[in-house]
């Protein structure tokens, strides 16, 4: 195995990391603001892939698709938070389950509107194409997704550092009780951060729809990966989520090349582990 | 879900009297990742019955479908309840290698025949035979079409092969049976990658085929068929790849592009087939169902048909499950996959074709498509190719370590 | 007490009108039992001490394929060292929970779901790709249920004996949670801090119970293996795990009987209404939705006057 192959799986574990990135953000912030495990965050994954492809059936552009698959999604998770969680009140457990009977209804409704059809998204044929550097063949979608979850990344950073919006979230994170203390209104921030999780699970799925394919049961699979990048990254932590989005896809791709028997004991063992030593995750607190 | 399909508008007019009902129990994923393959499954066999308007040479055709969610316990618990409760005739259906396996025990246990009509798993037929009196399959075994192709890989100057295959029974006993006439041929497989069933990100995979073999064999199924080819694309490897069967059947061709022309599998039936009997039944499913069939429609509807016929035999009258298994093993069918006749181990001995992915029009539709065209065809192949049946069966099944990999590093 | 009455008396019109049924009826009785085993150790868990365990199903595939490789690699279980694997099946299920336990209970609330899941998906992962020992996705055929005077390949003299194992286990769990033991688990779950202030070995309890949880979980799939005839990774698989959850949540955490009562209900419509109509998936999502809102008791609390 020459230096060509390590260089091409990093970038390959780096590009999955990406996709991975953009899946485990918007659960960790629910988890950091809300304190409650999206169950659901999967179907949210699945169903902005479908949005997407009946975007491009209806309009031909996959562009068009991105925003629009993201923001209607995010519209039903605001949906959903306004009118069943937040009756809730502050109780994690029955909010959590409450994310599974969704997750069950979303799965058995995206079969019937969309069938049981494989389905491919296919990005434009500029992103199709491959570049190559240095005697490597990159895919350019997968240096579009890299750039993209960079760039969301950032974008999260940034509002969550410079902006009032994201003072309030972080002191929700930080202590929900003395936010509202201090006048903030919490139930609004954990609205909006459920929404906004919604929205970067969709564009997650429409992004990893050409790559994965979209299909009945996708949720339950992307589910479990997305939990061992916020475990191990930390529960409610950005910087959590990069780092185990990053972690989690290299681990994933090198332990699938070089040990392919314990593909997935590989994935999940490690969480463990981590889990046992730091409950918390690498990053988070509790 | 249950549908009940009796068609009972006409009969009275066209043909003999009804003088008893035949109750066909079907078993199909039709939630989860299989959903659509469950789908086809059920339309091929469907059709069958809509042509025939549900009357069986008198018989009337109850078809019950049950959603078996492509997991093998829920196979059992369906089949047992479409034997104990709805006391069907015949089981038929199942997609899974493992939901065979698992279905299988159940016939004995409720004296049922059951008609494999897709899954693949090769020992069903073989080495368990014995044990299961009241099955008979008529698919194909997952390594029937592949002992040909290795055959044809060896033949058209392919001499050494880096292969990766799905990571479950049915990719071993594929990959089994292609490296065992490609080597005896003098084909040398020097690779064997094993993704885990459902991968869809090769990106650990790809880079580590070796730079020197002459080909790729690859066996995908369902949505790793999709990502496969085009992922192979983008990392720029521009080698010869033949499929198994199931990497370029008519179920994902239609979502794959440009990057599959040229690719050369084999399976005992294609959409391409030039013969006037497929041609039409091409024409009739896409007209009906608005896609053109792929081999798990055309196999569930030739099974249909293979009942019929039965029935026809007995005039209408469920002449019991033993006899019916020894009946329909005796058929000798013209079908769209070509003429189907029966072992003496329950399996079919049909053409297998081996198909190249090209770009035209074909079978009157005027756009141009990809289809498998096929390139060469080898008939009357059995489960067991070219090998004595007791030679064959003293060889263990086909499994990720047989036959060892002689060849590798 | 009265509660207990009511649930005797239920099971034996269940059992005195079994024969009447039909055959695929009796095998549906009995997988709500086998599942009733398994929502009561996931009530123990989530009702009583209240830990949301994700992972149950992990041991119900422990004791299963321990069933199925006895059965078929040493022909051992099929006589009446069926009651041996019984035993060992549960031994197996509070072994594997023992050693899981020292990595979950050190968190509670969502971190331990957290952990119970991915515990879940490491056995599922072993599962799946073990395929010496567990036949990878084609899992393992049973060869036939045992006879050790009654022939349990008997449909009817089955459910019987899941039933008898059910009461036991019923009356095993009720005796625990009634027991002193038992209501220091439910202080631990109203108020973790103030029973360890009051000197309780928190952590012990917990772990106690988890064991003993994945003692029944065993128990389960031994009777789960004889059922269907196969074990398969899909058994381990987390959808599995979240149905003992509902089942618990529909039918009512911290009574024990919610869990037979939520396992009624899901087979029911994934079995039974299945079979009829295409929207069952919708109904018990309805039905789960609705339920947390409105009944954080479950169906239970409709009889209790709603109190959680």
């Amino acid at each position: 195995m020459d230096a060509n192959f390590w260089l091409i799986q990093t970038f390959n574990g780096v590009s999955y990391g990406a996709l991975l990135f953009l899946l485990a953000s918007g659960l960790t912030l629910i988890f950091g603001v809300m304190r409650i495990v999206n169950l659901s965050h999967g179907a949210y994954f699945l169903l902005g892939g479908y949005v997407a492809i009946s975007v491009m059936r209806a309009s031909g552009s996959w562009l068009l698709a991105l925003p629009i698959a993201a923001l209607a999604i995010a519209l039903l998770g605001l949906f959903v938070e306004r009118v069943f969680l937040r009756p809730l009140g502050f109780d994690p457990l029955r909010q959590v389950l409450l994310t599974v009977g969704f997750a069950f209804l979303f799965q058995q409704a995206a079969l019937d509107i969309w069938g049981g059809d494989n389905l491919i998204i296919q990005p434009p044929p500029a992103l199709s194409a491959s570049v190559v550097v240095g005697g490597l063949h990159l895919p350019v979608y997968r240096i579009f997704m890299i750039a993209l979850a960079c760039a969301i990344g950032l974008a999260l950073w940034f509002a969550m550092e410079r902006t009032r919006i994201g003072a309030m979230v972080r002191a929700t994170v930080d202590d929900a009780e003395m936010a509202r203390g201090i006048g903030i209104d919490t139930s609004k921030v954990s609205m909006f951060i459920f929404a906004l999780g919604a929205f970067l699970a969709a564009l997650g799925g429409v992004i990893g729809g050409a790559f994965l394919g979209i299909y009945p049961g996708l949720d339950f699979e992307v589910l479990p990966v997305a939990f061992a990048v916020v475990i191990i990254g930390g529960m409610g932590s950005l910087a959590g989520a990069a780092i185990g989005s990053m972690l989690v896809g290299l681990a994933d791709n090198f332990g699938k090349a070089l040990f392919p028997e314990i593909a997935y004991f590989s994935l999940y063992a490690p969480m463990v582990l981590i889990l046992a030593m730091k409950p918390t995750g690498l990053l988070g607190r509790e | 879900m249950k549908r009940i399909a009796v068609l009972i508008a006409g009969l009275a007019a066209a043909s003999p009297g009804i003088s008893q009902e035949l109750k066909i129990g079907f078993l199909a994923p039709m939630t989860g990742i299989f959903a659509q393959i469950g789908k086809d499954m059920e339309n091929g066999f469907q059709m069958y019955i809509d042509e025939q308007k549900g009357n069986f040479a008198g018989a009337k055709v109850t078809f019950i479908v049950e959603d078996e969610e492509g997991k093998p316990p829920v196979g059992v618990r369906k089949a047992e309840k479409l034997a104990r409760q709805d006391n069907v005739h015949l089981l038929v259906g199942g997609l899974l290698a493992s939901t065979g396996y698992a279905i299988a025990p159940v016939s004995n246990r409720v004296k049922t025949v059951y008609v494999l009509s897709i899954a693949a798993a090769d020992d069903l037929t073989q080495r368990d035979l014995k044990q299961y009196p009241y099955i008979v399959r008529t698919s194909w075994t997952s390594s029937q079409p592949h002992h040909p192709l290795g055959k044809w890989a060896c033949e058209n100057g392919f001499k050494t092969v880096s292969a990766i295959a799905a990571d479950y029974a049915f990719g071993h006993e594929v990959l089994g049976g292609f490296q065992k006439t490609f080597e005896d041929c003098g084909g040398k497989v020097i690779q064997k990658i094993w993704p885990p069933l459902g991968t869809k990100d090769f990106g650990p995979y790809i880079p580590t085929i070796k730079r020197d073999a002459d080909a790729i064999f690859s066996l995908m199924v369902g949505p790793m068929a999709l990502q496969f080819p085009k992922q192979l694309q983008e990392a720029g490897i521009k080698k010869p790849v033949i499929g198994g069967g199931t990497s370029y059947d008519e179920f994902v061709l239609p979502s794959m592009g440009d990057e599959v022309l040229g690719h050369v599998s084999a399976l005992q039936y294609s959409a391409a087939i030039d013969t006037p009997k497929n041609r039409e039944f091409v024409r009739k499913y896409r007209e009906k169902y608005g896609k053109v069939p792929s081999y798990y429609s055309e196999s569930n509807y030739t099974t249909a048909q293979m009942i019929h016929e039965v029935m026809k035999q007995t005039k209408g009258k469920w002449p019991g499950p033993e006899k019916f298994i020894q009946m329909i093993t005796q058929l000798k069918l013209d079908t769209p996959r070509g003429p189907v006749r029966f072992d003496d181990m329950r399996n079919p001995i049909q053409n297998i074709y081996i198909k190249k992915v090209e770009k035209k029009k074909l079978h009157g539709f005027d756009k141009d498509e990809l289809w498998n065209t096929v390139i060469q065809t080898y008939p009357e192949v059995s489960q067991f190719f070219t090998y004595k049946k007791e030679e064959f069966l003293k060889q263990p099944v086909y499994n990720r370590d047989f036959p060892p990999c002689k060849h590798c590093n | 007490m009265k509660r207990i009455w009511i649930l005797l008396s239920v099971l034996a019109l269940a059992a005195a009108v079994a024969p009447f049924t039909g055959p695929f009826v009796i095998l549906l009785l009995a997988q709500i039992l086998v599942l009733g085993i398994i929502a009561m150790s996931v009530d123990l868990l989530l009702g009583y001490t209240g830990l949301p365990s994700l992972g149950q199903a992990a041991y119900l595939g422990v004791g299963a394929y321990l069933t199925a490789i006895l059965a078929t690699k040493f022909g051992f279980g099929l006589g009446w060292d069926f009651w041996l694997v019984v035993l060992m099946g549960m031994a197996a299920g509070a072994a594997t929970a023992g050693f899981f336990g020292l990595f979950a209970i050190r968190a509670s609330g969502v971190y331990f779901l957290m952990i119970t899941l991915a515990l879940g998906m490491c056995v599922w992962g072993l599962a799946y790709r073990w395929n010496s020992l567990t036949g990878g996705d084609n899992g393992i055929n049973m060869r036939g249920r045992p006879k050790f005077g009654i022939e349990l390949a008997n449909d009817l003299t089955f459910f019987y004996v899941v039933l008898g194992l059910f009461i036991a286990s019923f009356f095993a769990l009720h005796l625990l949670v009634s027991s002193p033991f038992g209501k220091s688990l439910v202080g631990i779950r109203e108020r973790e801090l103030r029973m360890r202030i009051l000197g309780y070995n928190t952590w012990l309890h917990k772990y106690i119970a988890f064991v003993i949880a994945g003692g029944f979980g065993g128990l389960a799939g031994v009777l789960w293996a004889h059922l269907n005839g196969i074990v398969s990774p899909v058994d381990v698989l987390l959808p599995a795990s979240v149905d003992a959850l509902l089942m618990v949540v529909l039918g009512g955490p911290g009574t024990l009987v919610g869990g037979l009562i939520g396992a009624t209900v899901v087979v029911f419509l994934r079995e039974y209404l299945a079979t009829m109509v295409q929207w069952w998936q919708y109904v018990l999502g309805a039905v789960y939705v609705l339920t947390i809102l409105y009944l954080p008791g479950g169906i239970m609390g409709l009889f209790k006057g709603g109190k959680a």
